[in-house]
């Protein structure tokens, strides 16, 4: 078993943390106040390539691997969410999912953009009444000659109203029987007639980023918008969430760190007692979870990322991860406030944020429940993956560098 | 046309260091010195402007590999470092007879970029030893190149001075030292990481630069602690904001403060 990153890992990291740090961090209390997206932000993280960072070289990214974006996620989480979520849907669900099923026409049209931050992307497969029940969808697909029409409300959208292109998730069979089988993916972009879409202000948490709402009413999707086939919209979903899921657990370990760091940093300056209260047993025994929290639920992002490079499917390992690290992000923030005090449920103190935006990420990208489901399928047998028509590219340096 | 950057690996300058034996320890890794930062930016932006070669050179033992290695990342073209046994305990003298020799081993080069001084030692006389050993002029406190024109050999820079800006312009070639007002430094880029990770970078010895490290001129003999600061706090209070200025005014001036 070999745990060492490489070189090109460490800079990476580094370089990203740098960034997050100078340039995004002074400005979070600003923008969570204003509950918008700092504008800087998407431009910059194309700027520097961020927003391609694993994407082959060739579609117009940085060639990096698998693990590099799991890094990458726990650096920006570690600053503040909205960035990793950026990363989630522009990168994990959209980007990945043109890589992992687009055709190569697709790849040059959707990904090379996308990958070079140019365009920005989004995924749509929540529905005001479609969450976890992805089936349940109520958003329809009508083929007509060369075009689908599509008509459909889609919910709680990272980036609905920043990006350029997105994945939605439509019924071109509304009477499939069973209903996932009926399910079909497309590509659709902002400047589409009938896309509308606005933002949700007023959320407990994230609210420097930018979450809302997309409507397509008699959308014209051209036929060669359609990822992949009719009625495999649903497997090109869940295989778009095993990428998904993957950063932000990678983000949720990022958001342990941030807790740990902060909290070991409070407790060493404030005093009680005549002492700091790092010398006091109950708060070192929360230091001591974090750490654990943070030590357990990187080695197992790390284990997706690396059945991710090897090409390995990963959807349970990226499920146990993503429940584990994201239940575990809010505890460390529960703690984190503890040990900070009064002064911890105020904003003076990041934890308080850090708390809000963590508990968003064990409902969106499969509740905490959801993978006590899927962890509870696979091991009572109830549940095992079947291969795909296209896997998860494994990372091949000769392919992604050249 | 050849830019030449020189930097080292110092450490952060929030790593807390201490002198334990005679020996200076802290726990933190190394970073690119702060200063240079600027200094690497500004040769990767002369590069990309003119078309020029831009190398990163450092002098020491491999940890400062990885502020060859940073330089790369940011846009360098390749990174060079000094190092031999003999160079072991060097001082500034011996510092500059190497670097000069080593620039002009490479042949092309015209400018030389430093930062403002080494964060480490806090002292900046290797940037003016170096450009008498080469013979070029020295510019220092450099905050901004307002023209350079690599092919007919000259420069203007604006130097900031305690008494003011100053326009200077020179002949090629040239040894700056340069100030954080003079650019924002760059991020490595992941391709450039990429490239950095995979550099081979090679050591010029001694004998390759042709330098014979004779004696040192100075020598370390000591190091010690700074005896530790001791002041009091106290809280100054009054009925009123005006009050408390006026309280504070006077003990500042009856602690000739002001």
């Amino acid at each position: 078993m070999d745990f060492s990153l490489t070189e090109e890992h460490l800079m990476a990291q580094q370089m990203v943390r740098d960034f997050a740090h100078n340039e995004i961090y002074p400005t979070i209390k600003e923008w969570d106040r204003k509950q918008q997206l700092n504008p800087i932000v998407l431009p910059r993280m194309a700027e520097l390539g961020i927003l391609g960072i694993n994407i082959p070289v060739r579609y117009g990214g940085q060639g990096f691997d698998y693990l590099t974006l799991a890094l990458v996620c726990e650096e920006l989480e570690r600053v503040d969410t909205p960035l990793r979520v950026i990363m989630s849907v522009h990168m994990g669900l959209n980007s990945m999912s043109v890589l992992q099923w687009g055709t190569e026409e697709q790849k040059q049209r959707f990904l090379v953009p996308q990958a070079k931050g140019e365009k920005y992307a989004a995924f749509g497969l929540t529905e005001p009444n479609a969450g976890s029940d992805v089936a349940a969808m109520s958003s329809t697909a009508r083929r007509e000659g060369d075009v689908y029409i599509l008509n459909g409300e889609k919910m709680w959208i990272s980036l609905a109203t920043k990006a350029h292109h997105i994945l939605v998730f439509a019924k071109t069979d509304p009477h499939a029987n069973p209903p996932h089988s009926g399910i079909t993916a497309f590509m659709i972009t902002d400047d589409m007639k009938g896309v509308t879409s606005g933002d949700i202000h007023d959320k407990l948490g994230v609210r420097a980023g930018s979450t809302g709402w997309v409507a397509m009413q008699d959308v014209e999707v051209p036929v060669e918008n359609r990822i992949g086939e009719e009625g495999e919209g649903f497997y090109i979903a869940m295989a778009a969430l095993d990428n998904g899921r993957y950063t932000v657990g990678a983000g949720a370990v990022g958001l342990i760190r941030a807790c740990l760091e902060d909290s070991i940093k409070y407790a060493h300056s404030r005093e009680t007692f005549g002492k700091p209260i790092a010398k006091h047993q109950l708060v070192q025994q929360k230091i001591a979870f974090m750490q654990q929290w943070y030590d357990a639920s990187k080695l197992l992002i790390m284990k997706a990322g690396w059945l991710k490079n090897i090409g390995q499917r990963n959807t349970r390992e990226t499920s146990v991860a993503k429940w584990y690290a994201t239940d575990m992000s809010v505890q460390a923030a529960l703690e984190a406030i503890q040990i900070h005090g009064a002064y911890g449920f105020s904003d003076e103190y990041d934890v308080e944020r850090y708390l809000r935006n963590g508990k968003g990420a064990v409902i969106y990208e499969g509740t905490s429940e959801i993978h006590q489901l899927m962890q509870a399928g696979y091991a009572l047998g109830f549940r095992e993956d079947r291969p795909l028509r296209c896997e998860l590219p494994a990372y091949d340096p000769e392919f992604w560098q050249n | 046309m050849h830019v030449v950057v020189l930097t080292k690996s110092t450490p952060d300058t929030a790593a807390k260091v201490s002198v334990e034996g005679g020996t200076v320890t802290w726990k933190e890794a190394m970073v690119l010195n702060p200063w240079d930062e600027y200094a690497v930016t500004e040769a990767v932006l002369l590069k990309e402007a003119h078309k020029v070669k831009a190398t990163v050179m450092t002098l020491g033992k491999e940890e400062h590999g990885e502020a060859l290695k940073q330089g790369i990342a940011i846009g360098c073209d390749q990174g060079i470092r000094i190092w031999d046994d003999g160079l072991e305990g060097h001082d500034s003298l011996l510092y500059a007879r190497s670097v000069a020799a080593a620039v002009q081993k490479l042949g092309d080069a015209s400018l030389v970029i430093f930062g403002k001084e080494f964060s480490d030692t806090n002292t900046d006389q290797h940037v003016y030893q170096v450009a008498r050993k080469l013979g070029w002029t020295v510019l220092g406190s450099v905050a901004k190149i307002l023209e350079i024109d690599f092919g007919a050999g000259t420069i203007k820079v604006e130097r900031l001075l305690e008494q003011g800006k100053q326009i200077v312009t020179s002949k090629l070639p040239v040894v700056i030292a340069v100030l954080k007002d003079i650019n924002e430094p760059k991020y490595p880029s992941f391709i450039g990481i990429r490239k950095a990770s995979k550099a081979d970078i090679p050591v010029w010895g001694l004998a390759d630069l042709g330098v014979d490290a004779g004696s040192l001129k100075t020598k370390v003999t000591a190091l010690a602690e700074p005896p530790k600061r001791e002041g009091e706090v106290e809280m100054i209070t009054g009925d009123s904001a005006a009050q408390i200025a006026a309280t504070l005014a006077d003990k500042l001036l009856e602690d000739k403060v002001l």
